[in-house]
């Protein structure tokens, strides 16, 4: 691994070449995947209308492009990012590829909420109603998403945190909140159940600015601290014994950096819907194109980015009319990607 | 990480290892007369045994031997080949979030088993089982051939869970697609989904049976070479280990038991996630222990769940997965609190 330090004015960082050549390719191939979804759509559009379209008001396209498109890709965009960053600092704590919100009690815990709220008020009339149009299927996400999280953390916390602990109460916690909604599904009118399904397996679908602004918000505040705790996540990777041999206070970075991660989580998945794949899949894929030891979070996060906004050009364009959750063509995409890299190293 | 594979034990530890063996098998006998006896029609034992030694057509007769004993002794093999393939993926990956189904097995009977349904028009998944063993075996033996190209002396653990978890995401992500755009799919599915093990009726069982028991078989031949690996490759090949084979008869037994107890029961894989952590305080990290404990725990878990889920909810019934989730987590969440755990 090749490492050039930098140092300015008494601070050092070290800089990783490939790893910055992976963020900024990412970022260009995003740049791109962006434009197109501006462009494709029912109203095929030419790069000189799109941005005709975002400038001027009087524009006719600019109705399809500021409310329909734009807030439907960044939210794709922003969301990917935020799952995928969530992913990495929850699989640098645990030292388990295996590891995703889900452990957390993040997504399977807004998961089981928002089922339980679509089949107790999904009703004959085909519509959401009662106390789900009042509240809103992101508000029900995000608060079943927290308490989930809150659950987990609480029966995790023993006099410290322990990274294996807390794996194991995760799969506990989540086998409870994926069977209950299991059964919950089973419960339901099958018109419910679908409509259920389609948000589980994420979708973003009707996404607007009032999707787009939390996740942003989430983003802006939470990735300068993430990055800021890197330090702390590298020298887990050591092992809890060793680390604290070595002086470093781990629990107050550690609880702050699972905080970041269940936040990301739990915004990103009331959002867009805990869309599969994506946390588990960008940081193993970004550590394989960054060759580093341990999920790096800025080119997870952008790997993230770049396979949602990527799915979701798929999920509405392919099957036209007919559109797919984004959630399922996620892993469709980054499970022959992840294969492919897996492969690739083994040779 | 210790091992008895090799170091002669006192004999009380022996002794001791032996009567919890004897305890988790009560445990099974319990919930076998138990499964037996409580339901929707409560019956006597004294009658059940009667149906059981000398029916004569009488309605309690009809109930057992008709209804109860086939789902009771599909639950006992279901529990029994869960627990083991559990016990036995986390051996291998050395991974505690490994679930028997990880090698692409159970998304593998549920994508062979969805696209039956839409492709064949059948209105049972339980029609299909031939199809979801199927699906189970070809996605497994995918992922494992996957992880083996290129590779010297078989897959790394990191590299099979990963390549699992991608094939099984892929497939899964096929199977919501087939329900998504299908709705008698989806309706049949989502009860598949939930797990049980009601009216499968007894052709199921003689179905799966045959599987079940060659990967009993293979499990417990593979005990001690997978102890040895548990000391490391390189220590393991020191020790004469061929450790392609132990890999080969490891996958080969998780995928046959896990294959059909999914087929025939539904996605209830994650009773082989938790069980061999509720098993390993009492059993050490030894396979040879570990993996009949798991199998037996396994069992009477999925007895007891599938009793309550009969009672609780009349005169409908709750499905075993739900019960063993809500019954079994919160147990093993305390029991993770309480000691501290014992580590792959």
């Amino acid at each position: 691994m090749t490492t050039i330090p930098l140092r300015v004015a008494g601070l050092s960082w070290r800089v990783r070449p490939r790893a910055v050549a992976v963020t900024l390719g990412g970022l260009a191939l995003l740049g791109l995947l962006m434009a197109l979804n501006m462009r494709i759509g029912d109203i095929p559009m030419s790069l000189s209308q799109v941005l005709g379209g975002t400038f001027d008001v009087n524009s006719a396209d600019h109705f399809v492009i500021m409310e329909l498109r734009l807030p439907r890709a960044l939210t794709g965009a922003l969301v990917g990012a935020a799952l995928a960053l969530s992913g990495a600092i929850i699989q640098s704590i645990a030292r388990n590829p295996l590891a995703s919100p889900e452990i957390l009690g993040v997504t399977t815990g807004a998961s089981v909420t928002v089922v339980a709220g679509v089949v107790a008020s999904g009703s004959a009339y085909g519509g959401v109603s009662g106390l789900l149009s009042t509240l809103g299927i992101p508000l029900l996400a995000l608060l079943g998403g927290l308490t989930g999280a809150v659950i987990v953390y609480a029966l995790a916390w023993r006099r410290g945190l322990d990274g294996y602990r807390l794996v194991l109460v995760g799969i506990g916690v989540a086998a409870v909140f994926t069977n209950v909604k299991y059964w919950l599904l089973t419960v339901g009118d099958v018109n419910d159940t679908g409509r259920a399904m389609v948000w589980i397996s994420g979708s973003l679908n009707g996404r607007g600015w009032e999707h787009v602004v939390p996740v942003a918000l989430a983003l802006a505040v939470l990735v300068p601290l993430t990055l800021l705790g890197t330090r702390s996540l590298d020298a887990l990777r050591f092992g809890d014994d060793t680390v604290t041999a070595l002086g470093l206070r781990m629990n107050p970075a550690r609880a702050l950096m699972i905080l970041a991660a269940v936040l990301l989580a739990a915004v990103a998945t009331a959002s867009a819907g805990p869309i599969a794949f994506v946390a588990l899949a960008a940081p193993q894929v970004a550590l394989r194109l960054t060759r580093y030891g341990q999920p790096p979070l800025l080119s997870s996060a952008v790997v993230g980015a770049v396979l949602t906004a990527a799915a979701d050009l798929i999920a509405r364009t392919v099957f036209s009319p007919i559109e797919l959750p984004v959630g399922v063509v996620t892993a469709v995409l980054g499970a022959p990607y992840l294969i492919h890299l897996i492969w690739k190293a083994r040779k | 990480m210790t091992s008895t594979a090799v170091t002669p034990r006192p004999h009380g530890v022996q002794h001791r290892r032996l009567t919890v063996l004897l305890v988790l098998l009560g445990a099974v006998v319990i919930g076998v007369v138990l499964s037996i006896t409580i339901g929707a029609k409560s019956v006597p034992p004294a009658d059940a045994w009667h149906a059981l030694t000398a029916p004569t057509g009488t309605e309690n007769d009809i109930v057992i031997r008709s209804l109860r004993v086939p789902r009771t002794v599909l639950g006992v093999l279901a529990g029994l080949a869960l627990g083991v393939a559990g016990a036995l993926m986390q051996g291998h990956t050395r991974n505690p979030l490994a679930d028997p189904g990880l090698l692409g097995v159970t998304q593998g009977a549920a994508f062979a088993m969805v696209a039956s349904i839409i492709l064949l028009g059948a209105s049972s998944l339980l029609a299909y089982i031939w199809f979801g063993l199927a699906g189970a075996l070809i996605a497994s033996v995918g992922v494992f051939a996957l992880g083996m190209v290129g590779g010297r002396g078989g897959p790394t653990p990191v590299t099979l869970a990963l390549a699992g978890t991608a094939v099984s995401a892929f497939l899964y992500a096929l199977t919501s697609a087939i329900v998504l755009l299908d709705e008698q799919a989806m309706d049949v599915f989502r009860f598949w989904q939930a797990g049980s093990i009601a009216a499968r009726g007894s052709e199921v069982v003689w179905q799966v049976l045959p599987f079940i028991l060659a990967g009993l078989v293979l499990a417990m031949v593979n005990a001690p070479g997978l102890n040895a690996l548990a000391l490391g490759e390189d220590v393991a090949r020191g020790l004469g280990q061929n450790i392609a084979l132990t890999r080969t008869v490891g996958v080969a037994a998780v995928t046959l038991l896990t294959g059909a107890s999914v087929a025939a029961c539904g996605s209830l894989a994650f009773v082989g996630l938790i069980v061999p952590h509720l098993v390993r305080p009492l059993s050490g990290t030894d396979h040879r222990w570990l993996l009949p404990y798991s199998g037996l725990v396994g069992a009477a878990l999925l007895l007891l769940a599938d009793v309550i889920g009969r009672v609780v909810a009349p005169p409908g019934e709750l499905e075993v997965g739900v019960v063993l989730a809500l019954l079994g987590a919160p147990f093993f969440v305390v029991l993770v609190r309480r000691r501290k755990p014992v580590r792959l």
